[in-house]
């Protein structure tokens, strides 16, 4: 059989943090564009923790090639299958997509890409205001895909978690694994021992 | 041995159908509790929440729809020139534009209002916009308006006035009945008409002088920060706008004198900054500060020509009053990100819209200097 393994403890670090990060920042995008009085602090987190995700999934990316995370409990349905990796290739796809779509827009809007104070990022493609509104409305687009796909990600989590109880959800927590998995009132797999 | 999947290959779940019901309910609600803050957020259940569209819908509502064009100061001209500072800003801001020197400015002469082409006149609110632009360092935009003091303290006095003021089709004038109400709701409205009434109107772009009306912070390389206000001083004789001005059969005329001017040559502007004491007012734009505030001449704007709206010029800009050098930074005034985010909304809008000529077509025989 695949030896069962948590994910390395970078790989749930990475996770975890930016999980809390992105989440943060489709709430901060999603009510930064409804604000008036609230948009300029907003605006002002959202770029530089925007870039902040960029270099993270670019680590994180490396770090899965180098740590491949944990199999696929046996047993688990195709469709399952299919869509717990299509998930992960959106996510990550998004996960870069966004800021440099955001990074693009600015640039493309002839906004200085200001991270905070004098530190300012280079334009990444030329002005030019049809290319602004695409990037623009692509961006909102592609947050809305990401939310979503956010949902069906900690849904999916959730069930492995609370239904399941495999060792999915326990392969990014932060519990000792072996434990949380054997918590799993799975009759089979303790005959099994 | 594999130990994970009974005989028919499918999870073995140890949780009876009411258990799993139950589990699955809770993490439903998880997921719709997330989903509706995320629409909370948005504004989704909000539907009279004041937004940044719905302020760019009310122009639009009041003024109509002019694709390509800015909802608010449609009508307008690029400039070109260049600021000299002459290093007296330097204790004031850590900012790299206030070192002696100069940088590239582009920017733009409009009209308040969001109507492309509508006919100058003595009562129009005259504009400036600038970018100032140093090689490999940070941008400054401002806008600035030739009122003394802004007519509202914030942005739902705005979006209320720009109603309240929209003419009647009748009379070509607002209701007076409901200038009325919106003056009763809006006290600092009437005590701020009442100080721009008594300010003569400049009778065009070269000879006015244009304010920055809300408050910013200067913070300086030791740390310092001071309230300012700061306004671009013409260097051209004030004369005030006249009746006959308004009568005049060139609906651009405003603008064509300008351009004329610039053909004899470069008109100057004194970037003027206003420093606040402590216990000026900082977030309300109708509050004029104390006229003994010091007053520090900070450099020279000087601009060569004018250029019809093009793509890579002025067109494409946002004059967002929030791209600051370090140095500059936002004062308390809640208007000022009301801004920022109003004109972002506009900008979002006529960017993505087919593009026309503006009415302000600079003649081609115009070098500037």
């Amino acid at each position: 059989m695949v030896q069962r393994r948590p994910f390395t403890l970078l790989s749930r670090i990475l996770h975890w943090t930016m999980a809390a990060m992105i989440l943060t920042m489709l709430f901060i995008g999603i009510g930064m564009v409804a604000s008036l009085s609230n948009y300029h602090w907003l605006i002002s987190i959202h770029r530089p923790l925007g870039i902040l995700v960029l270099v993270l999934v670019a680590v994180r990316l490396v770090n899965r090639l180098l740590n491949p995370p944990p199999p696929l409990p046996e047993g688990m349905p195709g469709w399952q299958r299919f869509a717990a990796q299509g998930s992960h290739v959106l996510l990550y796809a998004l996960m870069f997509a966004l800021p440099l779509v955001g990074w693009s827009m600015l640039s493309a809007g002839g906004y200085p890409v200001v991270l905070y104070g004098p530190l300012q990022l280079p334009p990444i493609v030329p002005q030019n205001p049809q290319l602004f509104a695409t990037l623009r409305s692509t961006h909102t687009v592609l947050a809305l895909v990401l939310f979503a796909t956010f949902l069906a990600h900690l849904a999916a989590a959730l069930v492995h978690g609370f239904i399941f109880r495999d060792e999915v959800f326990p392969s990014m927590s932060f519990r000792r694994f072996g434990s949380a998995a054997a918590s799993g009132v799975r009759p089979s797999a303790r005959a099994g021992k | 041995m594999s130990d994970d999947q009974s005989a028919s290959g499918r999870y073995d779940i140890s949780l009876s159908d009411t258990g799993i019901r139950a589990r699955l309910a809770v993490i439903g609600a998880i997921i719709l509790a997330i989903a509706g803050a995320f629409a909370y957020v948005a504004g989704w259940f909000s539907p009279t929440l004041l937004t940044q569209a719905r302020v760019i819908d009310r122009f639009e509502q009041v003024d109509g729809v002019y694709p390509g064009f800015r909802r608010n100061h449609a009508k307008g001209v690029c400039i070109r020139g260049t600021f000299e500072s002459n290093g007296q800003g330097e204790r004031l801001s850590r900012s790299a534009l206030f070192r002696p020197g100069s940088v590239p400015v582009i920017g733009r002469f409009s009209l308040g209002g969001g109507h492309p082409q509508m006919p100058d006149g003595p009562m129009a609110v005259l504009a400036m916009a600038l970018s100032f632009r140093p090689v490999g360092g940070e941008e400054w935009r401002t806008a600035m308006i030739d009122l003394p003091i802004f007519i509202v303290k914030d942005v739902q006095g705005f979006y209320d006035q720009l109603l309240a003021s929209k003419p009647d089709p009748a009379t070509g004038q607002p209701d007076p009945a409901k200038m009325a109400a919106f003056g009763a709701a809006h006290p600092e409205f009437v005590r701020a008409m009442q100080v721009i009434k008594s300010h003569p109107s400049p009778s065009g772009f070269a000879d006015a002088s244009y304010n920055s009306l809300n408050a910013f912070r200067f913070v300086n390389s030791v740390g310092v920060v001071r309230a300012v206000r700061w306004s671009m001083a013409a260097s051209e004789p004030f004369a005030p706008a006249t009746a006959e001005q308004g009568t005049s059969s060139d609906k651009n005329y405003l603008f064509d004198n300008v351009i004329a001017r610039l053909t004899r040559g470069p008109v100057q502007w004194h970037l003027i900054v206003t420093i606040g004491q402590p216990g000026d007012v900082t977030n309300d734009p109708t509050m004029a500060w104390p006229s003994d505030r010091e007053r520090v001449d900070v450099g020279t704007l000087t601009i060569n020509r004018a250029e019809s709206e093009a793509p890579g010029n002025c067109r494409d800009l946002v004059f967002d009053p929030l791209i600051l050098p370090w140095g500059i930074e936002p004062s308390d005034d809640p208007m000022l990100s009301a801004r920022s985010a109003s004109y972002a909304e506009s900008f979002r809008r006529r960017e993505g819209e087919r593009k026309t000529p503006s009415e302000i077509q600079v003649p081609a025989n115009h070098k500037g200097s």
